[in-house]
């Protein structure tokens, strides 16, 4: 790689970005991303799991130190939640609590280092199946993974909107608001531009969620490929590392960020649709 | 997919960032739980010592009606006692105070005995005289034989 620097990094940039797909059919989209999936799953299951066990043995007693952190984290989104949302928090902290650590956790593969997976598979099947294998092991930065939660979000924030106001209430405030009018032809009139700007307001908003979160954290990964090719050299050796480094550091702050801001976001989504027009 | 030094920096930088965490990560995240031990902590023994204050208070509140009961029944009990002092006290001048008219009484009968009897010897003597009298037929100069009729009452 040190010979050919500039194609080898393009090389190794282009093969980082690759998915480990299945094709399940014809066409770009009856493909699946294993790698986004399994590590989804799995860290979703960590997720799952480690509160599951803390709540489990808690103890209304001095808790101990995890069941004092997962508290921290319970109570910090719960009072996110009671700060946005006014209504029966029942369902939205835990959704918002899911949210907020599952994305923490994707997020969190980005500062795992980025040819652990090659060099796994490397150490196990050897460097010509290593060539050949790709694995992106930071989910989030898969835009189908955030697309996936923004519409799940996308969804729930609609069934909210008709549970506050019933269908009828609801498809009644698609074409009658933002534009009010008192008289009947002018309402009438105002119907179609109410209808679009919601359904462009409405469909914005999985779009941005989306967009968000999969452009920092591709972008997050990206920089962390182009310092990768500073280790090509000795002399670049040492930067490389320190880069790489307070990337990781500064990079803990935005995978923390993102997270936060999906989860808000999600709430306010949320609140928003509940409330009447 | 080459593995080369590109794996060793991402190692090597990785370590970094553990080291990092480690240092200065992990203790803010410490503090922050071993704070919200310490105040649970805190609340459930600040919760644990009003209970035994209570219970303080309670033990001092029996003490306190069971002193109060004693003190009661004390009372009641020196005023019985004192009752029975004053019935006593009373009893013993009733029995004084009779014993007292008892002894007069008797006095007084002594003494209307001996007026009894000394009226009833002038009788005698009158009557002796007058007895003599009839017998002599004849008027006794009663002051001549007044010594003698003297010592005769007087042997009555």
């Amino acid at each position: 790689m040190a010979s050919e620097p500039q194609g080898g990094l393009t090389e190794y940039i282009q093969h980082h970005l690759h998915h480990y797909t299945v094709s399940l059919g014809d066409g770009d989209f009856m493909k699946i991303h294993v790698d986004s999936l399994v590590v989804s799953f799995v860290l979703g299951a960590l997720f799952c799991l480690w509160f599951w066990l803390k709540a489990r043995k808690a103890t209304s007693g001095v808790p101990s130190k995890g069941q004092a952190f997962v508290e921290i984290i319970v109570e910090f989104v719960d009072t996110q939640v009671k700060d946005t949302f006014h209504g029966d928090r029942r369902t939205v902290t835990p959704l918002a609590l899911s949210i907020f650590m599952w994305v923490v956790f994707l997020n969190t593969m980005d500062l795992l280092p980025l040819d652990a997976p090659g060099w796994g598979v490397k150490a196990v099947a050897g460097a010509e199946v290593a060539h050949h294998t790709f694995f992106r092991w930071v989910p989030t930065a898969d835009i189908n993974t955030t697309m996936g939660l923004a519409l799940a979000v996308f969804f729930i924030v609609l069934a909210h909107g008709m549970k506050a106001k019933g269908v009828g209430g609801f498809g009644w405030e698609l074409i009658t608001a933002p534009f009010h009018a008192d008289n009947v032809a002018v309402k009438i009139i105002l119907m179609p531009f109410n209808l679009a700007l919601n359904v462009i307001e409405y469909l914005s908003k999985p779009v941005s969620l989306a967009m968000r979160l999969f452009g920092n954290m591709y972008g997050g990964e990206l920089v962390f490929m182009l310092i990768a090719g500073l280790f090509a050299g000795w002399i670049s050796f040492l930067p490389g590392v320190l880069f790489n480094s307070v990337w990781a550091i500064f990079h803990i702050l935005i995978i923390l960020l993102q997270a936060f801001i999906f989860m808000m976001l999600t709430i306010v989504y949320i609140a928003t649709a509940r409330e009447h027009h | 997919m080459d593995i080369n030094l590109t794996f060793l920096g991402q190692m090597v930088s990785f370590a970094i960032l553990v080291w990092f965490t480690t240092k200065f990560i992990w203790p803010q995240l410490n503090h922050a739980i071993e704070e919200r031990q310490k105040k649970v902590a805190d609340g459930l023994a600040a919760a644990e010592k009003a209970r035994a204050e209570l219970k303080d208070a309670d033990a001092k509140v029996a003490v306190e009606i069971k002193q109060a009961r004693a003190q009661a029944n004390e009372i009641i009990e020196r005023a019985q006692s004192q009752a029975n002092q004053i019935v006593d006290k009373a009893r013993a001048e009733a029995v004084t105070e009779a014993t007292r008219l008892k002894a007069a009484a008797a006095e007084e009968i002594v003494s209307m005995q001996q007026r009894a009897r000394e009226e009833l010897r002038g009788w005698v003597g009158r009557l002796a005289v007058q007895g003599a009298e009839k017998i002599v037929q004849r008027e006794v100069d009663a002051s001549a034989h007044k010594a003698m009729l003297d010592q005769l009452v007087a042997e009555i």
